[in-house]
């Protein structure tokens, strides 16, 4: 036990090294004058444009309007993959009639789709969703229908032989045990979803981090970028650690997570 | 005049040629068996001879090439909770404590929540896990989780229970006591059992009566009953008409690998 908890601060701590190193490299290349302001901006600046942003208000109303776009758009691409993901998963016909869609779909880059999307849907939120529902439905798709393909078969058969009926081995059974699974697929999507986020936003929006990222480039606002690109990664971090936090309270039972 | 709890007819199983190279198996052929209201039948072959493809049939999970299995005189098709199983493998839902494992397939049939408890409880005790009611599958050892795998299946109360080599995975020991444990079961509830098993001892030491399997195509080689007089338990393993017993069953696969060495 004790041994174990050193090794997870010594990660910790190689973490904590990991980023001291690229902030020491940021700061030298800034403050130094190695690189000029335009292509790279210091610490400082960055920090004020943040604050600056946050003070009126307008840093809060991107991140939020980002953030909502990117739960819609995964959340119902989350929806959608899930029974479809499932039942290839599980029956052969369906797959053969799914499979060959979305190979085919998921090739296709999203941002070559973006025309179309403008074409049918304009530039209202909706355009955004389905952006985002475009980039990770196909990915999401085959990837529940792995990890339900996964799921110990014994299980199922014994839930059959006790008399669980077609939709009860469903939602009994199948659902229960790949959600470990399932968790961790969309944990994954969901990062995916800010790219798309920001493809979006970059082509065609009033608001957003994206919309900020673009229009600063205008500008020459390289701080105002870099404020972005971090906000970004920071609101992505705090979604990947309330994923974990939420699989660990929903699937206690999880080998993996030990006790 | 006894009873016919289960019986199967004529049953063939060939699984078809998977691509053009490959070649069809012929994995049961001419398969008939019977087994009595609590009986307790054992079925012992070499492996690869078609025990899990039967009893797979038998359970529903798997269709059968021809041939029919009845309940009772009525041909059943696809699984039901009249033929519980029990797996070799891991079979237990990790997600549910050790009571509402037992509950499943009570729960299936929508039974009351008092009801089930009731009846889990006593199957709980009766596998001898008093005390794990709300422990988790992986806080489980190996003898321990087959308790509840076969509590699971004798609470749904099935007409017959199917069992593929439920012991397999398990050390040495744990198989005696769990071998025993299912002994006593099996003349305290009167189940009706088909057990599947490559170990000679382990049929012996369980049956009542014992269908020994031929090589591939599996097919039904000889019968006999067991009439070993006492316990079933681990003292039986050294009496000489159990010796006598195993060394005939051992000859009899002995020779059939003989002759699956000669190409017959
Ligand atoms: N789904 C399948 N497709 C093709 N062949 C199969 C399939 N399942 C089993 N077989 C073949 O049928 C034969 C019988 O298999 P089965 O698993 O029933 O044997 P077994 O007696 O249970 O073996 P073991 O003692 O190793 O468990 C084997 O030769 C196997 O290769
Ligand atoms: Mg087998």
């Amino acid at each position: 036990m004790k041994k174990q908890k050193t090794k997870g601060l010594s990660y910790g701590c190689i973490s904590g090294i990991s980023f001291c190193v690229i902030m020491a490299a940021w700061c030298i290349a800034t403050y130094g004058g190695f690189v000029s302001d335009i292509f790279m901006p210091s610490p400082t600046a960055v920090w004020e444009s943040i604050v600056e942003m946050a003070k009126d208000g307008s840093l809060w109303e991107h991140c939020f309007v980002s953030t909502k776009r990117v739960m819609i758009g995964w959340f119902w691409s989350a929806i959608a993959a899930l029974p479809i993901g499932m039942l290839m998963a599980r029956s052969k016909k369906f797959s053969a009639v799914f499979q060959p869609v979305i190979e085919f779909a998921r090739y296709l880059p999203v941002v070559a789709l973006v025309p179309l999307t403008l074409l049918y849907l304009g530039i209202d939120e909706n355009q955004k969703y389905v952006i985002i529902f475009l980039g990770t439905f196909f990915q999401l798709v085959l990837m529940i229908c792995d990890t339900v393909s996964g799921i110990e078969k014994n299980m199922i058969n014994a839930a059959r032989t006790l008399g669980a009926n077609k939709l009860q081995v469903y939602t009994e059974v199948i659902f229960p045990a790949a959600l470990p699974g399932l968790m961790d697929d969309f944990r994954l999507t969901i990062g995916w979803a800010w790219t798309y986020l920001v493809v979006a936003e970059m082509v065609a929006a009033s608001a957003g981090l994206g919309y900020i990222i673009l229009k600063s480039q205008r500008f020459l606002a390289t701080d105002v970028i870099f404020a972005g690109l971090i906000m970004i990664g920071l609101i992505g971090l705090v979604t990947d650690f309330l994923l974990r936090l939420l699989t660990k309270v929903i699937v206690p039972w999880h080998e993996r997570l030990g006790d | 005049m006894e009873n016919i709890k289960l019986r199967v007819k004529n049953l063939q199983k060939v699984y078809p040629a998977n691509g053009r190279k490959d070649k069809e198996v012929v994995a049961l052929r001419d398969i008939n068996l019977e087994v009595k209201e609590s009986e307790f039948v054992v079925m012992v072959g070499p492996s690869g001879c078609g025990k899990s493809s039967l009893i797979n049939i038998i359970g529903g999970l798997e269709d059968a090439t021809e041939g029919e299995v009845q309940i009772d005189g009525k041909d059943v098709v696809g699984p039901g909770a009249d033929r519980g199983m029990v797996f070799q493998g891991y079979s237990l839902f990790p997600w549910l404590t050790v009571q509402k494992n037992i509950e499943f397939g009570l729960k299936m049939k929508k039974v009351p929540k008092e009801e089930r408890a009731k009846i889990a409880k006593e199957f709980i005790d009766l596998v001898g896990l008093t005390g794990f009611e709300n422990s988790l599958p992986k806080q489980l050892s190996g003898g321990m989780k087959q308790r509840v795998a076969i509590a699971r299946t004798l609470a749904n109360h099935p007409q017959v229970l199917l069992m593929d080599e439920p012991f397999g995975a398990l050390d040495a020991q744990t198989r005696v006591v769990m071998q025993e444990l299912l002994a006593r079961i099996s003349r305290e509830t009167k189940n009706t059992i088909l057990f599947i098993t490559h170990d000679i001892d382990e049929a012996i030491l369980l049956a009542d009566r014992i269908y020994v399997m031929s090589r591939r195509p599996g097919t039904i080689r000889d019968v006999m009953d067991v009439t070993i007089e006492g316990e079933r338990n681990h003292e039986m393993l050294v009496k000489p008409e159990f010796l006598e017993m195993k060394r005939k069953i051992m000859e009899m696969l002995w020779q059939e690998s003989q002759d699956a060495a000669m190409g017959k």
